[in-house]
């Protein structure tokens, strides 16, 4: 029979003392076999529901099934079935990578002749071979995320759980960190759940994105289902001259609703109003600019428009999950 | 789940790896108990001729105390390095292994054994090397060293609870002095048959630390005594079954998962 990696929670709630709700009530649904991004400020709720997920931290109400298994009831079991790799690299700088892994392999109860191998396997699929006898408190943030990876696939979990995986990281290591959490879903068929605060990471990498806000999943949905549903693109001009901004803004607000602060010259198309209308109007009223750009809507109007707020202005303030 | 020995085998060795990679926390412990001996051996030679000082080497004497000292330092180190774990979330990834409570707490106490063990056997040598002659003879160095891993289990569960309930490295270095009080009011540097102030006197009797010590110092100087060993034996077990309950309920508050 095979191996029921999906995640199913329901009404799943966890209060702090003197604290605040920090997961309000939460449904969701994730395939076997997925990508979930899970999208939110901090503290959102986020790392809470890993917390919870990941037998961590015990609900204070609702369910969770992970792999098949009850959270709260069989914690040992859903360990047996996860993998995680939860915020900041959890790294002992005094051991090398190879220590790592060693230890893990010997916790996780690998068995004594595949331990060596399934550590050079795993060093190998990370691109750590070279560095596994440096350590750890030499590795760059990026290294140290790769090891982090490579230390939650040990057991060959059939879900992974992912918390902010990419925070820190340059760009070149962000996204072989994408590519190979991508390889695990689609050739080795791993359930991933993943919280970002990027929405490029959960545009990319995630097949489905769950918003959350303030404890409760604000919108849920593929990212283009979910942009689909803010619908109308938006046009953003840069003008030729500083004098001729309060000119463009008002011919620009005559396509649709001004988007951004004061000195933004955008608006969101009003619908049946395409960016050739605009770019006429522009010609007919003689204004030169430098650059005239339609962009389609990201997670972040998404998020706008569900929240009332861009996830870059909601980022404030801490996450309510405790200092473990 | 994998056998409990593997899992202890394998937390141990992190333990050891950790120490001997940081010679800063490492060498306290092994020299500055020593260069201590050495200096009051230098300073307070005179009171052996005090009548009724059991030996008149007070190298001799003075050599137990370092058996407690390297200890306390054991408890500091075994303390903020669980701490650090905590703090860093490298306890939340051992919580995530098929790791059981028991196996956690044993692992980390067992490091500091082997750790206490090697600081046992540093000692000797050194007292042998000035010349201290151990009047229990080979047999009363190995209970030494026996003596020395049983006061490390009850130093190290003690570290570990103070890690396990505060989750702060630098709380446990905070709690250090006050430990070492417990040193200062014993009978470290004066047997206490002839400490002359009452209340101090009062103290170091009522004090489990000066058992601890003259246990050790029975070996080195008096040879087998009964009732210096049964003290010193049953108070550190006693140590020992108290930290290690602590310990392990604290562990179970610290380790939330289901």
């Amino acid at each position: 029979m095979p191996r029921d990696n999906s995640i199913v929670v329901e009404q799943l709630v966890r209060e702090f003392k003197k604290g605040p709700r920090a997961v309000d009530g939460i449904d969701l649904y994730v395939a076997p076999g997925e990508i979930y991004g899970f999208l939110g400020p901090n503290g959102a709720g986020k790392s809470t529901t890993v917390l919870m997920l990941t037998t961590l931290l015990p609900p204070t109400a609702g369910t969770a099934r992970v792999g098949g298994y009850d959270v709260r009831k069989e914690g040992p079991k859903v360990r047996s079935v996860i993998g995680a790799a939860l915020q900041e690299a959890a790294l002992d700088p005094l051991l090398t990578g190879r220590d790592h892994l060693k230890l893990q392999t010997m916790l996780q109860a690998i068995p004594r002749a595949e331990r060596k191998p399934r550590q050079n396997e795993l060093l190998d699929r990370v691109g750590l071979t070279d560095a596994a006898g440096r350590k750890v408190g030499g590795y760059s943030g990026g290294m140290k995320r790769r090891l982090d990876l490579a230390l939650a696939l040990v057991h060959r979990p059939s879900i992974l759980f992912l918390d902010e995986p990419t925070t820190g990281l340059d760009p070149q290591s962000r996204t072989a960190l994408w590519a190979e959490v991508a390889r695990l879903a689609r050739e080795d068929n791993v359930t991933v759940f993943l919280t970002t605060q990027y929405l490029e990471e959960a545009d990319v990498l995630a097949d489905r994105v769950g918003i959350i806000d303030h404890g409760k999943i604000v919108a849920e949905g593929t990212p283009t289902a979910l942009k689909e549903e803010i619908g109308r693109p938006s046009v953003h001009v840069i003008p030729c001259r500083e004098e001729d901004r309060p000119r463009i803004l008002s011919l620009l607000t005559r396509f649709g609703e001004k988007l951004g602060d004061d000195r933004d010259l955008a608006v969101r198309l009003r619908d049946g109003v395409g960016m050739v209308d605009v770019i006429r109007a522009m010609d007919a009223d003689g204004v030169v600019v430098d650059d005239v750009e339609l962009r389609a809507p990201t997670l972040d109007d998404v998020f706008l428009a569900k929240t009332g707020r861009t996830l870059e202005g909601a980022a404030t303030g801490q996450d309510g999950a405790p200092v473990r | 789940m994998s056998a409990l020995p593997t899992q202890i085998g394998a937390l141990a060795q992190r333990s050891i790896l950790r120490t001997a990679r940081q010679p800063a926390s490492a060498i306290p412990p092994l020299i500055f108990p020593v260069a201590l001996l050495l200096m009051n051996s230098g300073g307070l030679k005179a009171s052996t001729e005090l009548p009724g000082f059991p030996t008149d080497s007070f190298l001799a004497f003075a050599l137990a105390v370092p058996f407690i000292q390297g200890a306390l330092f054991s408890t500091m180190n075994a303390g903020t390095d669980l701490a650090r774990d905590i703090q860093t979330g490298f306890f939340s990834r051992l919580s995530l292994t098929p790791v059981r409570g028991s196996a956690l707490l044993a692992g980390q106490i067992t490091g500091i054994v082997v750790l206490g063990v090697l600081q046992a056997v540093f000692y000797i040598s050194v007292g042998l090397l000035l010349g201290v002659r151990f009047a229990a003879g080979p047999a009363g160095i190995a209970l030494l060293i026996v003596y020395a891993a049983l006061v490390a289990v009850g130093f190290g569960a003690l570290g570990s609870f103070l890690a396990l309930r505060t989750g702060s490295g630098e709380s446990i270095q905070g709690l250090f002095p006050v430990l070492f009080v417990f040193l200062f009011i014993s009978s470290m540097n004066t047997p206490r048959s002839l400490i002359a102030v009452d209340w101090f006197r009062f103290l170091a009797s009522a004090n489990p630390v000066s058992y601890l010590i003259e246990c050790v110092r029975s070996l080195i100087i008096t040879g087998w005594d009964a009732r210096a060993l049964a003290l010193g034996f049953g108070f550190a077990t006693l140590l020992a079954i108290v930290s290690l309950v602590a310990a392990s309920w604290a562990l179970g508050r610290r380790l939330e998962r289901t």
